[in-house]
């Protein structure tokens, strides 16, 4: 399990700051989502904690080792990120990029061994997918796809996972079978998760650990019910909801009430 | 075990046909020479064998001095490009990039060409002027280009394009202006810039092959260590980092390997198109996009596919010779049509 920390980082782009003396701590085994209106600096903070954008200022710490003193190679190997989609403009297999996930451990000129391959087929075999890897990858629908990046991610062995709104593009079947892999990998394997986080209510559902941002900033960090507030959801997001216990779970489920009157339909005779 | 086998056999069969391309090739010209009388006097130069010469002298001549060095040449231009161009394609993921496609080929075309005004006559190692002037413009053009796309520390891939097209049409401008306004002049052929231009392999001795050998030999070799980095790079950019590879470092290091496997081949041929656009993409399609297979079989190929061009040239309107470009073209660009017909969703965004 690893452990992430991080102090007092700023963020600006060359047209300004984006996030603002965020303080974070991430225990290992846990599993957080962030979340926050477009441009509030979600993404950002994922590439931070990947190690490809750098901190203007301050520090991240991965289980205490300074994550801007580590070689991108060395990140590789216990840090692994899902994106919202990859577009691969050539014909790989999906053997063969769940295979790229072993990139990190493979020197130059040599051959992936059977240890690689064992992982690799253990990836696939997570993710339930051991049947499509002769398959190629431009051929697959984007769930298919995204489920082959999740399990290349696997391949990379990582301690971290992070994610980045790895669902957005996907229909609310592969959504919830993406978030239940991921939480299953959580409970049963330690894996510290952080994921970027559109939809609201999966967030709820999927989450135990909320971390809200707005304009770079962290607005609120809490379990569900103390994030997920109507007035805060009206403030931050701009919309008008009401929030309701989930049938099954309790945990909060946001409705969103329209605006203009004129939407409501007429009542059913 | 099966996987790596089957790589080796491949890569077997491609150098194999490299070497039957390299004799063919020998094999013709204003002298004709059995292929019999060439693979004896191949095998006498190593030292174990000592067949009767059934041949002439001056055969003998021919072959070692004068005919192999053009082909060994054409072999280095085709592996230097195809490589080169597999190394533009994976790393602008695009499978229609191709070597020249960042603004070696203006530079070189614009250095060869004020080279052939200057009333200078030097010679090195078999190079005159106007190789050692092409392959040094086609290097500062792309490391002119490099800087100009290059913003805060980053070199973005479509600036990088950009700046090569602008580069590129400002200095085959400023080529047409001196070939129109000074031939008249200056002692400008213009014979030899159109073969320059459309790329003719202009080996006239060993000295040429020694100095280049190294070059494209090093060239493809460091290619084939950055094959994972390439692979990892189809993710793009982003993608390729969160699996380790320090991209921007590579970057440079791989647009640097290309461009010097490209200016290598545009100093003892000119500008020979289509070898690394075609072959890449063939040897891609037929044998899978993974780079530690795709390099050596694209150098293998593209060095059979020149050499053979190179021959046709030779020999097809003897004693006229037809610039070996024409050629690669006319035989690649139908192959490369026909490739976008068939595979049309290969470029699907």
């Amino acid at each position: 399990m690893i452990s992430l920390q991080i102090s007092q980082v700023s963020f600006s782009y060359l047209d300004g700051l984006v996030l603002h003396n965020i303080d974070l701590s991430i225990k290992g085994g846990e599993m957080v989502g962030l979340l926050g209106p477009n441009g509030s600096g979600k993404t950002t903070l994922i590439k931070l904690v990947s190690g490809v954008l750098k901190p203007t200022q301050g520090e991240i710490r991965l289980d205490g080792s300074s994550l801007s003193r580590l070689s991108r190679k060395s990140v590789a190997r216990s840090v692994a990120v899902v994106p919202q989609q990859f577009h691969i403009p050539f014909a790989f297999t999906v053997n063969e990029v769940v295979m790229l996930g072993r990139i990190p451990f493979l020197k130059p000129f040599a051959e992936e061994t059977e240890v690689d391959r064992q992982f690799v087929a253990s990836a696939l075999d997570l993710v339930g997918i051991s049947i499509l890897r002769e398959r190629r990858f431009d051929e697959l629908s984007g769930g298919e796809r995204q489920k082959v990046i999740l399990a290349m991610a696997l391949a990379q062995q990582p301690k971290l996972l992070l994610l980045d709104e790895p669902i957005v593009h996907l229909d609310i079947a592969h959504q919830v079978e993406i978030l239940e892999l991921v939480k299953r990998l959580n409970a049963e394997q330690g894996l510290t998760v952080i994921a970027a986080m559109h939809d609201l209510n999966l967030a709820s559902l999927y989450f135990e650990r909320l971390i809200l941002l707005n304009e770079g900033r962290v607005v609120v960090d809490g379990t569900p019910s103390e994030v997920l507030t109507r007035d805060r959801i009206r403030e931050v997001f701009s919309a008008s909801v009401t929030v309701e216990p989930h049938p099954a779970t309790g945990v909060p489920h946001i409705v969103v009430m329209p605006r203009e009157k004129a939407v409501k339909r007429p009542p059913a005779p | 075990m099966r996987h790596s086998n089957k790589l080796i056999l491949i890569l077997f069969l491609l150098g194999g046909s490299l070497v039957a391309s390299l004799f063919l090739a020998s094999a013709f010209g204003a002298v004709a020479i059995s292929l019999p009388d060439i693979l004896k006097m191949a095998l006498n130069k190593v030292a174990i064998f000592d067949f009767p010469s059934t041949w002439r002298v001056v055969d003998e001549t021919i072959i070692f001095q004068i005919r192999l060095p053009r082909v060994m040449g054409g072999a280095l231009v085709g592996a230097a490009l195809a490589t080169a161009g597999v190394l533009f394609q994976g790393l602008l993921r695009n499978p229609m990039a191709d070597p020249y496609i960042i603004g070696t080929s203006a530079g070189a075309a614009l250095g060869a060409t004020v080279a052939m005004m200057l009333p200078i006559n030097l010679a090195f190692l078999g190079f005159g002027l106007v190789p050692v002037a092409a392959f040094g413009c086609a290097l500062a053009t792309v490391v002119l280009v490099y800087n100009l796309a290059r913003v805060g520390g980053k070199t973005p891939i479509i600036s990088m394009l950009l700046a090569g097209f602008v580069v590129s049409a400002l200095l085959f401008a400023i080529m047409a202006f001196l070939m129109l306004s000074m031939s008249e002049r200056l002692d400008l052929n213009l014979h030899s810039v159109y073969s320059f231009l459309f790329g003719h392999i202009s080996v006239t001795g060993w000295g040429q092959i020694a100095v280049i050998t190294p070059l494209v030999i090093g060239g493809i070799i460091g290619a084939r260590f950055f094959a994972f980095h390439l692979n990892a790079l189809s993710l793009g950019e982003e993608g390729a980092a969160y699996l380790g590879v320090e991209v921007e470092r590579d970057k440079m290091l791989i647009l640097g390997l290309g461009s010097l496997l490209t200016a290598a081949a545009v100093s003892i041929s000119g500008l020979v198109g289509f070898v690394g656009l075609v072959v890449p993409h063939a040897v891609r399609l037929s044998l899978g996009p993974d780079h530690r297979l795709l390099l050596p079989a694209s150098a293998l190929a593209g060095g059979a596919f020149v050499v053979i061009a190179d021959l046709l040239a030779r020999t097809l309107l003897a004693p006229v010779e037809i610039p070996v470009g024409v050629i690669t073209a006319i035989t690649g660009a139908p192959f490369f049509i026909y490739l976008l017909r068939h595979t049309r969703r290969e470029y699907a965004f």
